[in-house]
Formats: C-alpha cells, structure tokens, sequence
C-alpha cells in the first residue's frame, strides 16, 4: 500500500513536471523570436533600442542566457514558488496571482460543488423517473446544457437577471450576489458534463444481475437506487472529478472576463492578450497542478471506497475528457 | 429449386436490413432535423447568397440597431449592417477551423491510438504517459498557451483546439483497437495464416471505426464551442472578418439596449452544437 | 389450492411498437413443497415465465392476455407494489450467473440480513448462510463478494432467498454458470433444503437430464408453448412429443437409461501414429497477481499429451485447469516455457511466428463463441476463404468454387455465400467457422469448446458435423471440453486435466467406465440423468 502511494505520488510529480516543460516549450520555443515578442510585451521596439538597451533588455529577462539555462533557471525558480516578473506590469507574477487566487477559488469551489449537487441529482432523477417522458426529458437535457457556449449563457443571465429583472449586478465582484451568475454559469456546463457519465454509469449499473437480486429481495425502487445502484454507478464516475475541477478553472477565464472579475482567470485572457509569457505560463502551471492533485486524491481514495480494488490508475473516459 | 429461390429472399433481407435502419431514422424526427439543420449551416457558409440578400460589410447607418423582424431576420448593428448575413458569412472561418482542428486531431489522434492498441508495449506505456501529459494541463489553457505562442488569427486558434482534442481521439482509438485485438475473429484470421499488416487494415481498423467515428462528431461540436470561446476572448481572426464569437462579444456591448446582437448568434451556434450532438448521440445508439 | 396458478399467460416483449410474443397460453401449476422444471432451449420463453411470476419482466415486457395467481394474489397487471409483497417473501429468486449476481460494494452479511429485515424478522444472517452450505459462515459474512469463489457466491445468493422465508423458490439455470462439481453439490444441497423446509422450487433450465434428476414435475417448453408436461420417469420412458424425444437422445446419459455410453471404443485397438505430440509442456505466467497473492502463475506443469491420426482426443476439465492454454500452445499462439511440441514431425516450440506460419496449414482452430468467431463485416464467403487469401493460394474463381465446396461439406447451402454473420444462427456460424477451418486442408483441427455456447439439440447437429467429417476427410481433432457428455459423444482417447496437470488419460470407453482417480470419477458422477435408472 506504501508502495502504491508512494509511486503514485511520484508519477503525479513526474507528470507536472511534464506539463510544465511542454508549456515552457510551447510558449518559449514556438514565437519565431522570444525577443521580440517579450520586449514587445514589455513595450519596447526591437528597432528603436542601441545596442546597450538592447543587451540591457536581454539581460533582464534572462535572454542572453541559452534556452537550456533559461529553462532550468525557470523551473528552479517556479519550485520555489517564484514565476518571474510580469512583462506588462512588472510587478512578480506570483503577487499577480496572490492577489486574485482568492476570488477565483471562491468561484471555482462554489462552481464545483453546484456542478456536483446539481449533476448528481439530475443523474439520480433521470434514472429514477419511471414515466417515460419525463424520463427521456431529464436524460436530454445534459446535452442541452453542454451545447451552449458559456459565454452565451453568461450573457443571456445577465440580460435576464440584472438588465430585464435587475435583481442581480452584471458586472464586478463585490458580495455574494455577484457570484451567482457567474456560477450559475460554470455550473451549467459542469453539472451536464457530470450528469452525463453519471447516467451512464447508472444505466450500466441497473443492468447488472446484482440489481435484480436486489429487486427480488422485494426492495422498493428508491431503496435498490439507494442502497445498490448509488455506490455501484458513482465510484466509477469519480474519475471524471479532476476533469470537472479543470473545466471550473478553465471557465473562469471566460466567466470572469464576461462578469468583470478581477480574478486569475481575467488575468490569463490579457495576459494572452498582451503576450505576457510568464503569467500565462504561470496560470497553466496552477492549474495542471490543480488537476494533478485532484486525480491523485481521487486515486489515493478510490481503493478506500471500492473493496474489490486495492491499486487503481485514473481511468479518463475519452469523452468527457474532449470537452475544453 | 430452393437455391433459385434462396438469393432473392437473401436480397430482400438486404434490403429489408438498410431499411430497417433508414426507417428508424426516419421514425426520430429530431436527428432529421439535426441533420437538416448542420447541412444548411454548411451550404450556407459556402453559398450565402442562397440565404441572405445582404451584403456582410455594407452600412446603413439609417438602419442601426434594428430589432430582428422580416427584412433583418436578426436585427443589424451599430453600423446598420445586417446580422443574419453577418453570422452566415462568418460560417466558413468557424467551419474551415473546425475541419483543420479536427483534421490534426484525427490524424494525430488516430496515429497515437492505432500504434499504441496495435503494438503495445513499451510503445504505447511510452505514448500513453504523453497522452496523460496532455490530459492534465486544461483544454482551453492549453490552447491558450498555443494562441500566446503562435499569435491571434484563425489558424492558431484551429492548431489549439485540434491538439487539445488529441488525447481523447486517441484514447478512444487506442481502446477500440486494444478491443478488437483480442476477438476471435483476429485469431481466426491469425490462426489462418494472415500477415499482422492484413490483420489490421482488414479486421482491426473497419471494426473499430464506429466509436471513433461517433466522437468525430461529437468533438466537431467541441471544436466549434473552443474555437467560439476563443474568438469571443478575443484571440480570433482580426477584423471585420467575424467569426461567430467574436460577433457575439461585439454585441455584449449593446447588450442592454439591444439583446439579439450577443445572444441571437450564440442560438445560431448553440442549435448547431446540439444537432451534432445529437447526430453524435443517435449514431452510437444504432451501432451499439 | 396451488401456490402458482398460471392460466393462458400471454408475455410478450415489445420492440420497434410492435409486441414480439415469448410466452404463447401457458398453463402452469406449482404445489405446495412441489419440485418443478421448466425445460427449453433459449428463446423458449421459460426464464420470461420465470420473470412473471416473481414480477421481474424487463422494462419492455408485457402480460398481454390470461392470469397468473401467486399464493392467491393475481400478478398479471399487478401494480409494483403488490408485486413487491410477493418477492422475497413468497417467492425468492436464485439468479442464473453468481458471479455477478451479489452487488460487489457490499458485505456479504448485510446482503443477506437485509433481506431479513424486509420482512421484519430478527433472525441472524449468518444462520442462513450456513444453512445454505456456507462453511465458516462468520468469515463470509465479513467478506465481499469478489474474495468469493463462484460456488460460495451461489450459496450466498441461496442463502439471500432463503431469508426471505419464501413459500417458493425460483431457480433460474442456477448453477450453469459453475464448475460441474460444484454445480452437483449445490444442486444436492439445494434440493434436500427445500424438501426439508417444504418449500416450493421452479427449476429453469436448458438441461433435461438436470430437470429429470430433480424434479416431481417436468414441463418441456418450445418457441414460447408448452410442448409436453408429466413426471421424469414417464416422460424420459414414454415421451409424447417429438421435441421432447430429441432431448432424451441428445442427453447421453438420458438416451442410456442412466449410464455414460461413449460412442467410439478404442480399447484393444492398435494407436495410429500421432499427428500431434506435446511432451512434457509446461508454461508459467510471468504477470503478478495480486489476488492470487502468487508470482509465477503455473498454468501448465508438464503436460504430455498425444492426438493420434485420423482420430479425436479430448482434452476434458474444469475451468483454470490449463486444457485452454495447452490448445493455444499446441496451435502456436502462445510459448510455452519448456517441453517439446511436434506436429506432424515438426518441433514448432522456439519457432518464430514465420517459421510457423507454414505449418498453419496442417493444424487449424475453431473458436469456443459463434458470435465472435467471424469478422461482423466479411460476408461468409470473404469469412471462408481469407486462410486461402493469406496463403495466395488459387484466384477469385478458384476461392470462390472452393468457398461453395466447403458450405457444402459443412451442410448449408451456397446461397449463403453473400450473407453477413448477423443474419446466421448460432449453429451456422459454428459451421462457418469450421468450413473456414477447413480451406486450407488441414490433418489436425483445434476445436475450443466449439458446442458449449450452442442449444442442446444443435450442438448434437454440430457433433454429429464433426464426426462425419472425420471420417470423410480424415481429420484428426483436438477437442477441448469442461462437458463430459460432449466428449462421451466425439472422442476415442482423453486426458483429464486438473490444476495444470494431466491426471487420467486413455481411452474414453476405458477412462469413462473405469476411471482410476477419485477426480475424474467425481466429474462422471456429475454427470446429470441418473435417474434415467429408474425408468
């Protein structure tokens, strides 16, 4: 068991530590000159510097260096918590973040745990429900809510609460009635994707034999949906948590740009906007990180909760990973 | 006597089986209507004029901000220019980045999968812990990453989102080759003499076309959503060339006063969303 | 009055909007403490029977005319609630698969004490297990059902019935699923419970010999009718019904009067020269497993075996006794560790798959499941020649001429040629794959249960296939088996494997009628049809 833990612990290290480098690749070797869009970034001209400035810009983000030593300086640093200096701000990245994680998280933790709420109870109706229609209504409507494009939903609330009903502000992050939109919003998207595999899972799960024993128990319905289906279909849904959190973090680029929330999210959309290297490199890393330790506690647990299995890998079904 | 009669009874089973399925597509009025509904979006990006008299970038300033009614089917804009053209002639960006994300998807996805079911091994350890890679930074930030590297533009956003579809094409790929690999009928064949080559271009890859055929649809509606959100965060093609998201962000603006500029093409591409969706959904239904 | 009363049940499933009859004016009757059997093959409609009464048809299934009367409550249109007054404690169900039949994320006691709550009783679950066979019934009770054997999951499973108190159980193929020992005890041990505590028992079951060992009552159904009703010893000594005497000579031990017949006796014959040798052939699993709690999984411990030509030697065991796994290394699909395996006077262990390849003409495989066996996309005619495309043996007209050849020798008409898998029968695939077999000549054919997924009667067809073709083309076979009556029906010689290891081998008539060790005897005891003495 040691052992599992242990070796689970480190791949998930080994797989951050992956995601970090493909990022630092991607961001650092792709621009056909990293110069030019950091100074740029920075709002200096390539052409308008001497020679002087220009080796003085260079030294200051470390471009004189090779990209090895670049990398390595870079990795070094981020271990210890410190992603460099905004280029557009100049101010310390992880300042940048610190000061936002805070409503981010707060979106995001309140998101999931509607998401969870909200999906497992749809999950659990449509499955139950023995009228036909209303049965097929509730096992649609996921795919409903996963068609709409975030942004549309977010910007049909606000048209709806706050500019037809005002009861809600549009914009900004003051006090707890500005977050139920922008949850809301997340929600959507999240609990469809959850409701999802979750009815599927109980699909499966009330075909098996066992439910059938149960049945000839002369168990009611809501006890053989309580007592057997419940465990038997979410255990193997719990592999999709780490992708619920990611797809939290992900929407919040887009909600709170949308709401005007000065979070973590907002900054990635003009770091991105403004080519701001280091910030984005920063988020990416957090949020991998994020992903990371969700799928490692998930794994950690799993055994914990189903007795038949004593080591287990993440088992990601392709679907629902495909969804940005 | 009866093997005279045997090949038309067999011809019309044929026959009766194709239609059979017709007729049960026939019989789900929704997915005829899904697939109605994704045709004309796609004949309309390529022949607009079919659908629109308008002209996409003409402004009538008299003709500003107009609620859609019979002549603006959405409404117009700031500039007086007609919406519905607008979301029509933003058809082909959207559709020809989807098909490129969706290309590189499926043949990178489609490699991966294939070589790791196929060989095993250290192999697919070796590809599937890349996979795994890709799975933990997020989608959207991933593409982000791409985006900030490679600059704004159509294309960009397109090589994004298809690389962060890669890992699922794969996975599914890979699973579907790794299942079929172990049936009967490829031991059969083995057990007959076939070549590996044989094996899997005449067994392994028709048999296991159908789920990955289902999530190419499926993830065409994904692809369109991740290339809206993209456009709509501002990172897609310049203007006035519009793309449907960067239409509905310009519209936010008049939000207020006027609803259908944001939320009337985000129906447009939420509907086309669901048809695909629900394509995806029936198909996997009738090949289960 | 009788505990179930069934009157001109109609069951049907509906599909597409249309309802497909399963159950066509059924008469049924159960006693009190009365042992019946329904006996059909699939598609008969006796597990749909089975279903009605307990109140457990699928979503789609519907009681479209007559009545069913269970202990004097009317189920036929019954809403769920009075459904669920009857099960559990009236009438209890014992499922067919034990496997899969205990819900896997809960202990073993609680399952069984939940079902004495339900009916309010105080009992303790583990009185229950213990009355049904369960030894150490403390432990059990702890445990979850994946650290179960098969057999202990039935036990189990009987004792989830049993604390329902019910006044009638229903067996559906209760033991099929198991090992055939393991299936004789349970059975035994299942019947003297019922005659003991007076309960009721509906067997279902595709085995008419099971049927007639157990039961005062046998009802043979057909396509959804009863064909034939009466006690075991006057329908096995004087059957009214053509079907029903099909099923007595397909039964070995049934169509005998009680004993084990082999067809071929080899016995004082002298032993053609061997076209397959396996001497001393051993095979261990490199793969930890964690279950087992062992590494280096022995499948096989030198296994010498012998197919002589022109002749059939079965391999016969229960499951994980390795005769899979010797097969698979006899064909060349998998290494084994050590040992020698020559076929027709070639050493092929240590070969590479393209020094093998040649020999693949002489030894061929058919495949245990007909469903799986042919490609769902190749018409029977692309199924057929593929070994001879692989070979680049004859052109287009030359394969296709062949193709017909050999449906013919396998008895189906050439119009079948153009058809796909989906549109054949069990037992036509089967017969494709053996005329796929067969394309390329071969001395020697690899048959991996080839009848066990089939109905009893086709499998009889299908043997009867093999046994022509034998003696028409001279074909040696290798046939693996966990059926002792298959193997009595089709071999001259057999070994019988246990735990990797080959523990009686010789002729069937001599190992059959005279076996040496207390295993192969207790195979042959389980054997059902004994009470085919009696009639």
């Amino acid at each position: 068991m040691t052992r599992y833990v242990v070796g689970r612990v480190l791949q998930a290290v080994v797989v951050l530590w992956a995601a970090y480098t493909l990022t630092f690749a991607i961001l650092y070797l792709l621009p056909s000159d990293p110069m030019e869009l950091q100074l740029a970034a920075a709002g200096l001209q390539l052409d308008s510097l001497t020679p002087e400035q220009l080796a003085a810009g260079k030294a200051q983000f470390g471009l004189d260096q090779s990209i090895a030593a670049q990398y390595w300086h870079h990795l070094w640093a981020a271990l210890h918590g410190d992603f460099g200096i905004s280029l557009t701000q100049q101010t310390p990245v992880t300042d940048l973040i610190g000061q936002r994680i805070g409503k981010t998280l707060l979106l995001s933790v309140s998101a999931a745990t509607v998401a969870l709420l909200a999906g497992s109870a749809l999950a659990y109706l449509a499955t139950f429900a023995r009228w036909n229609p209303l049965r097929t209504f509730l096992t649609r409507l996921p795919a409903l809510g996963a068609s709409f494009p975030q942004f549309f939903i977010a910007l049909f609330l606000i048209q709806f609460f706050s500019f037809q009903l005002g009861w809600l502000p549009a914009t900004g992050s003051e006090g707890p009635s500005s977050l139920v939109m922008p949850v809301l919003t997340i929600s959507v998207l999240n609990s469809s994707i959850l409701a999802q595999v979750l009815i599927k899972s109980f699909d499966e799960t009330l075909s098996q034999p066992y439910i059938t024993t149960a049945r000839a128990k002369g168990l009611s319905r809501s006890a053989v949906h309580l007592r057997h289906a419940f465990r038997n279909a979410v255990l193997p849904a719990m592999t999709i948590l780490g992708v619920i959190v990611g797809l939290t973090v992900t929407s919040s680029i887009v909600v709170e740009t949308v709401f005007t929330r000065e979070g973590v999210g907002k900054l990635a959309q003009e770091a991105v906007l403004s080519q701001d290297v280091p910030v984005v490199l920063a988020v990416v890393t957090i949020a991998a990180a994020l992903f990371v330790t969700v799928n490692l506690i998930v794994d950690l647990l799993y055994p914990l909760l189903d007795p038949r299995i004593s080591h287990t890998r993440t088992r990601i079904d392709p679907e629902v990973v495909t969804a940005v | 006597m009866t093997a005279a009669v045997l090949p038309d009874v067999l011809v019309t089973s044929r026959r009766a089986g194709l239609f059979t399925t017709a007729h049960q597509l026939i019989r789900k009025p929704a997915f005829l209507i899904a697939v109605v509904y994704v045709l004309f979006v796609i004949v309309s990006a390529f022949a607009p004029t079919l659908f629109t008299s308008w002209e996409p970038y003409d402004t009538y300033p008299e003709q500003a901000m107009l609620p859609p009614g019979a002549d603006h089917l959405f409404g117009t804009d700031v500039y007086g220019r007609d919406l519905w053209t607008r979301v029509l002639y933003g058809s082909p960006l959207t559709i020809k980045a989807t098909l490129l994300a969706l290309t590189i998807a499926a043949i990178a996805g489609l490699t991966i999968g294939i070589v790791s079911g196929f060989f095993g091994g250290r192999l697919d350890a070796i590809l599937m812990r890349i996979v795994d890679v890709l799975l933990a930074i997020p989608g959207l930030l991933l593409a982000l990453s791409i985006v900030t590297a490679l600059g704004y533009g159509t294309l960009p956003v397109a090589v994004a989102v298809g690389i962060g579809i890669v890992p699922g094409f794969a996975r599914t790929t890979r699973a579907e080759v790794l299942r079929v690999k172990t049936l009967p009928y490829v031991e059969a064949a083995r057990a007959g003499g076939a070549s590996w080559t044989r094996v899997l271009l005449r067994h392994i890859l028709p048999n296991s076309w159908g789920p990955v055929a289902v999530l190419t649809v499926l993830d065409a509606g994904v692809a369109i959503l991740a290339i809206a959100s993209l456009s709509f965060l501002g990172f897609g093609a310049a203007p006035p060339a519009a793309e449907w998201g960067t239409l509905i962000s310009d519209g936010r603006n008049y939000l207020v006063t006027s609803w259908w500029l944001s939320l009337l093409p985000g129906l447009f591409v939420a509907i086309l969303v669901l048809s695909l969706n629900h394509i995806s959904k029936t198909l996997q239904e009738l090949t289960r | 009055m009788s505990l179930v009363d069934i009157k001109g049940l109609d069951v049907g499933y509906l599909r597409h909007r249309t309802i497909t009859p399963a159950v066509i004016g059924l008469d049924l009757t159960v006693g009190a403490s009365e042992v019946v059997a329904i006996v059909g093959e699939s598609g008969s409609g006796k597990t749909t029977t089975a279903n009605a009464i307990i109140g457990l048809l699928p979503a789609n299934g519907r009681i479209t005319a007559g009545s069913a009367i269970v202990d004097g409550i009317e189920t036929a249109g019954a809403r769920e609630r009075t459904l669920r007054r009857l099960r559990g404690s009236v009438v209890g169900l014992i499922p067919q698969d034990p496997m899969v039949g205990l819900n896997p994320t809960k202990r073993i006691g609680a399952q069984v004490a939940e079902a004495i709550k339900l009916r309010g009783g105080t009992d303790d679950a583990l009185d229950f297990l213990s009355e049904a066979g369960v030894p150490d019934p403390q432990l059990r009770a702890r445990q979850y059902p994946h650290e179960l054997s098969g057999g202990l999951r039935q036990r189990a499973l009987i004792a989830i019935a049993l604390a329902g108190k019910p006044k009638l159980l229903i067996a559906d193929e209760p033991t099929s699923a198991l090992d055939v020992t393991v299936q004789k005890r349970i059975l035994d041990h299942l019947s003297g419970l019922v005659r003991e505590q007076g309960i009721s028992l509906l067997i279902i079951t595709h085995d008419l010999a099971v049927a007639a060992d157990r039961a005062d009552r046998v009802v043979v159904m057909q396509g959804g009718r009863k064909v034939e009703e009466g006690d075991p010893a006057t329908i096995l000594s004087s059957p009214r019904d053509q079907y029903t005497r099909k099923l007595i000579a397909a039964a070995p031990r049934l169509a005998h009067s009680g004993r084990v017949v082999p067809r071929f006796d080899v016995r004082g014959e002298d032993v053609p020269d061997a076209v397959l040798t396996l001497t001393d052939v051993s095979k261990t699993f490199s793969v930890s497993d964690t279950r087992r709690g062992r590494r280096g999984f022995n499948a096989l411990d030198k296994v010498s075996v012998q197919v002589p030509r022109g002749r059939t030697h079965a391999l016969v065991g229960e499951s994980g006794c390795g005769k899979t796994t010797t097969l698979r290394i006899a064909l060349g699909l998998e290494s084994a560790t050590s040992g020698s395996v020559v076929l027709d006077g070639t050493e092929i262990s240590g070969l590479s798959w393209n020094q093998v390849r040649p020999l693949r003409r002489k030894a061929q495989l058919v495949h245990q499941d007909p469903f799986a066996t042919l490609d769902p996309r190749f018409t029977i005619e692309q199924s057929i020649v593929e070994p001879l495309v692989s070979f680049r043996i004859g052109d287009r007209r030359s394969r296709k001429a062949r193709a017909r050849e050999l449906l013919d020798q396998v008895a189906l008409p050439a119009s079948y040629l153009d058809r796909l898998p989906r549109e054949l029968s069990g037992g036509q695939r089967q017969r494709v794959a053996i005329a796929r077999a067969l394309a390329l000549e071969p001395d020697l054919l690899m048959l991996d249960e080839p009848v066990s997924a089939l109905d009893v009667l086709v499998q009889e067809q299908i043997l009867q296939l093999l046994a022509d073709l034998q003696k028409n083309l001279g074909l040696s076979y290798l046939f693996v088996s966990h059926d002792l009556s298959v193997v009595a029906e089709i071999s001259h010689t057999v070994s019988v494997m246990s735990e990797g290891r080959v523990v009686e081998e010789g002729p069937v008539a001599e190992v059959f009628t005279n076996p040496r060790s207390e295993y192969t005897r207790e195979l042959i005891d389980a054997i059902p049809g004994r009470r085919a003495d009696a009639a």
